[in-house]
Formats: structure tokens, C-alpha cells, sequence
């Protein structure tokens, strides 16, 4: 035990870091533009704040569409993108580009959801203050939404570290990439039930955080 | 003054079409506090949404001090939303916020907000309400009663002319709703806001209305002074409503005495 430790312990803990950096930054960056997304996608809704139909549907389709590729092929496909972004197509940060793209739509489907429980009357009672519509979506949708936003946050961010093993198996880095080449190249079955269970730890502690902190947020149940 | 004229809207889909209003007329005066009663399903809360602004009539229109609301857009629409505060049923509070934001709200969205004027109009309304001591808490925290007055005191928030109550006691008991009624008098008379309300109950109109529009199968049958209208009741829905008020007769009399 101590003497798998002491020989893994460096590459293990660089696995971890790896992983979080591959989690945490396209998280971030997938919010970025997913959240305004989901926002368009809920306003511009028949029966939103401000209907627009046929945009709605020809956006909706692009979600669904880019949410239907399978990471691994859109990880391939956007190549070229990723190098005029990152400047390379090989590494963690390489990494974050298709990972971003991949959960952006994701996001964008989330914060709709979220949004979408809002109780319609609250959004009327803003309306009949003088609301304009940009003051709604900032003083009423994304503030009433904030505890369901941040449980979003929690499954988003366990769905990108999913991908992290994709990303870690073709050369990314991470504890997928040491889960792959140990577990499955090298049949060294201890690393791999190890990685594992870091994964398994790491899902917890997201989710714990993110639970944590949307019942903090929550006024409704105090 | 409100002017309701010739108001009709009617609802259209797929499977045909329902009048919820037909051809309303009535004039509610400066000062009013104006009844609107009819059994459900009758139009009162089309008539409400769109006296807010809420929908749009198929025909007619509503004036405003002699200003038709509905051909109003932009910021012209949201100043006259501004002229309206407006009681819901649900109370549509904001959830997550406090009892002070959720009063201060109709404030921020103005232009030269100030937040210590804001403050200070804030505390102001909720001692006016008696909710003075609840400013920091959430709305879950409070009772239906005391939503009630969380609501009445944000749509009072921007001084406006008007105050819209939908159906303001049909979710508090008779104790809570004599509170109620005596604080919606109380309001009329302190800060003069004209106030309609709209509503089922009979008790409510007698307690405190001084005019009153009965409004039956999306039609106003009849309209005029409380008194007169209930004393010379002259349609068959007026009668049905009055026959069914006398085990309300004790709770109304108390608060007209102290009104």
C-alpha cells in the first residue's frame, strides 16, 4: 500500500489537478455562453417576455444539434478551432476548447430549465411595476432561478468531468488519461480501481459543494 | 378616472372562441373605491388584466385620466403601469428576496433611483401596513395575511393613482380579512388612491365600496352606488348575490362600524 503510494502518489495527484483544470475552466466557459443562451432560449419562447417564434425554433434546432454530436467526434471535428484558439490541439488547455463547445448547449438547456420554473404571475407582477424586459431577465428570472441555477451548476460540472476521461484517453491528461493508459494498456488493475475511486470522490465533493451552497441560497425553505 | 368603454376581448384558439368581455362600460371616479363582483368565470379577471395593461382588448379601450392605455408603447406603457399598483390573488411575491426588496423593487426600476429615498419610502409603507418589524424577512417566512400586506405595500411603492386588487380576501379568514379591509379604507382615505376591487364575496363590496359594478356572463349588468345598486337590486345575478350573504351580515357590520 504505502510503496504504491509512495510510486504513484506524484503522477496521482498531477492526475487530480489535471482534471479539475479540465472540469473547472470549460465549466466556467461553457457558463459564459450558455447561460445568455438559455436566457435567449426562455424569452424568446411563445408566451416569453419577448416571443419570437421562428427564432426560437431555428435556435433551438442549433442546441440540439450540437448537443447530439458525440463528444468524441466534435472533439475531432473542431480540431482546426481548437488550434486557432489554443494555439495547439494537444494538452489540457487544447482540451477545454471542445469541452467548452460540448457543454455550452448543455448549459443552455440547464439555465432554460431552471428558468422556466419560475412562476409566470411574478413575472406579470413585474411587468404591471414598469419592468422592461431586460430588468425582468436581471431582477426576476436570474435571481428567482439562482438556488435551481446552482443545482444546475453541480450536474453540469459532473457531466464536463465525465468528458475529462474522453479528453484524458486520446493524450489530454487527468485521471482518465492515467485510468486508460495503466487500467487498459498496461493491465495494471491497481491504478485503475484507484483512479476510479478519486473520480468517485470528486463527484461526491461537487456535489456536495453545489448542494451545500443552493440550499444556502434558497430563501423559500428557511 | 378610469374609463372603461365598450370593452370587449375575446379569446381565440384552435377550438373556437370564448367572450370573456362584451361591450363593458363604467366610469370609476378619483377616490373611488370601486367593487367589481360576479360569481366566477363571469369576466372579472379579464376585466382586471386588462385594466393593468396585461391584455390587450379585442375592442374598446380604457382611459386613464383621459389617456387611452391601450395604444401605449415603451416607456410611455411602463409609465402608465407605474400610474397602477396591482394586488394579485397569488401575492407574485419575489421569493428569494426580502420583504424590504421585494417593496423596494417598483422603486429600482425607476430612473434616478435613490437608494436612501428609497429606504426611507420602504419603511414608511410597511409601518403603514404593520409589517415594520418583518423587513428582513422572506416571504416563506410570513403568513397569506401578511403577504397580502407585503403585496399592498410594493404596489403602492411608486405613488400611484390607482390600486388594483385582485380578489384581495379570498384566501384569508374572516379575521385577517377585516384587516384587510380596514387597511385597504385606511389607505384610501390617508393617501387618497383610487382602489378597485375585484372580488366575489359581497361582504367585501358592502364593508368598504362606495360604487360597485356587478358583472355577469362577461357583461356589467349594473353599476352605481353600493347603497343603491343593493338596495334596488335590478338584475337576477344582483339578487342571487345578495341571498347569499346573510351568514357574512355579523363580520361586515363590525367593520363598517369601525370603519
Amino acid at each position: 500500500m504505502a510503496e504504491f503510494f509512495a510510486k504513484y502518489a506524484v503522477l496521482l495527484g498531477e492526475g487530480i489537478l489535471e482534471t479539475l483544470y479540465m472540469t473547472l475552466v470549460p465549466t466556467l466557459f461553457a457558463y459564459l455562453l450558455g447561460l445568455p443562451m438559455g436566457v435567449l432560449l426562455t424569452v424568446t419562447k411563445a408566451g416569453g417576455i419577448r416571443p419570437a417564434p421562428r427564432f426560437n425554433a431555428l435556435f433551438g434546432w442549433v442546441v440540439n444539434i450540437l448537443r447530439s454530436l458525440p463528444f468524441m467526434i466534435l472533439m475531432i471535428f473542431i480540431i482546426p478551432f481548437t488550434r486557432l484558439i489554443a494555439g495547439t490541439s494537444i494538452g489540457a488547455t487544447a482540451a477545454c476548447v471542445p469541452l467548452t463547445i460540448a457543454a455550452a448547449p448543455f448549459v443552455a438547456r440547464m439555465v432554460e430549465q431552471s428558468l422556466e420554473e419560475i412562476d409566470a404571475g411574478v413575472i406579470e407582477a413585474a411587468r404591471c411595476m414598469g419592468a422592461a424586459d431586460l430588468q425582468i431577465v436581471t431582477r426576476v428570472l436570474l435571481v428567482e432561478s439562482v438556488p435551481s441555477l446552482l443545482r444546475g451548476l453541480s450536474i453540469s460540472t459532473i457531466t464536463l468531468l465525465g468528458y475529462t476521461a474522453i479528453t484524458g484517453a486520446v493524450g489530454a491528461g487527468g485521471l482518465g488519461n492515467i485510468a486508460f493508459r495503466f487500467g487498459y494498456q498496461r493491465y495494471q488493475d491497481d491504478v485503475m480501481y484507484v483512479t476510479v475511486a478519486l473520480l468517485i470522490l470528486l463527484v461526491c465533493v461537487i456535489q456536495a459543494i453545489f448542494n451545500r451552497l443552493a440550499s444556502r441560497a434558497d430563501k423559500r425553505n428557511r | 378616472m378610469i374609463e372603461i368603454k365598450h370593452l370587449t376581448k375575446i379569446f381565440r384558439d384552435a377550438s373556437g372562441e370564448v367572450v370573456a368581455l362584451r361591450d363593458a362600460s363604467a366610469v370609476i371616479g378619483d377616490g373611488d373605491i370601486f367593487g367589481i363582483i360576479g360569481m366566477s368565470g363571469a369576466g372579472k379577471s379579464t376585466l382586471l388584466r386588462c385594466l393593468c395593461l396585461l391584455e390587450e382588448p379585442t375592442e374598446g379601450e380604457v382611459l386613464l385620466d383621459g389617456q387611452s392605455l391601450s395604444s401605449l408603447k415603451g416607456e410611455a406603457r411602463r409609465a402608465a403601469h407605474r400610474q397602477m399598483g396591482v394586488v394579485f390573488q397569488g401575492y407574485n411575491l419575489l421569493m428569494q428576496k426580502t420583504v424590504a426588496e421585494n417593496v423596494a423593487f417598483p422603486l429600482k426600476l425607476e430612473r434616478g433611483y435613490d437608494k436612501a429615498a428609497a429606504a426611507a419610502r420602504v419603511a414608511e409603507l410597511l409601518e403603514l401596513v404593520g409589517l415594520a418589524d418583518k423587513a428582513a424577512s422572506y416571504p416563506s417566512q410570513l403568513s397569506g395575511g401578511q403577504k397580502q400586506r407585503v403585496a399592498i405595500a410594493r404596489a403602492l411603492a411608486a405613488r400611484p393613482r390607482v390600486l388594483l386588487c385582485d380578489e384581495p380576501t379570498s384566501a384569508l379568514d374572516p379575521l385577517t380579512t377585516r384587516a384587510m379591509l380596514r387597511l385597504l379604507k385606511d389607505i384610501n382615505a390617508k393617501l387618497g388612491v383610487t382602489i378597485v376591487i375585484i372580488t366575489h364575496e359581497l361582504a367585501v363590496v358592502r364593508s368598504i365600496c362606495n360604487r360597485v359594478t356587478v358583472i355577469d356572463a362577461s357583461r356589467f349588468v349594473e353599476t352605481g352606488d353600493v347603497y343603491e345598486v343593493f338596495n334596488n337590486p335590478r338584475s337576477e345575478i344582483t339578487r342571487m348575490l345578495l341571498g347569499g350573504v346573510l351568514e357574512n351580515e355579523q363580520g361586515e357590520r363590525e367593520v363598517m362600524q369601525d370603519g
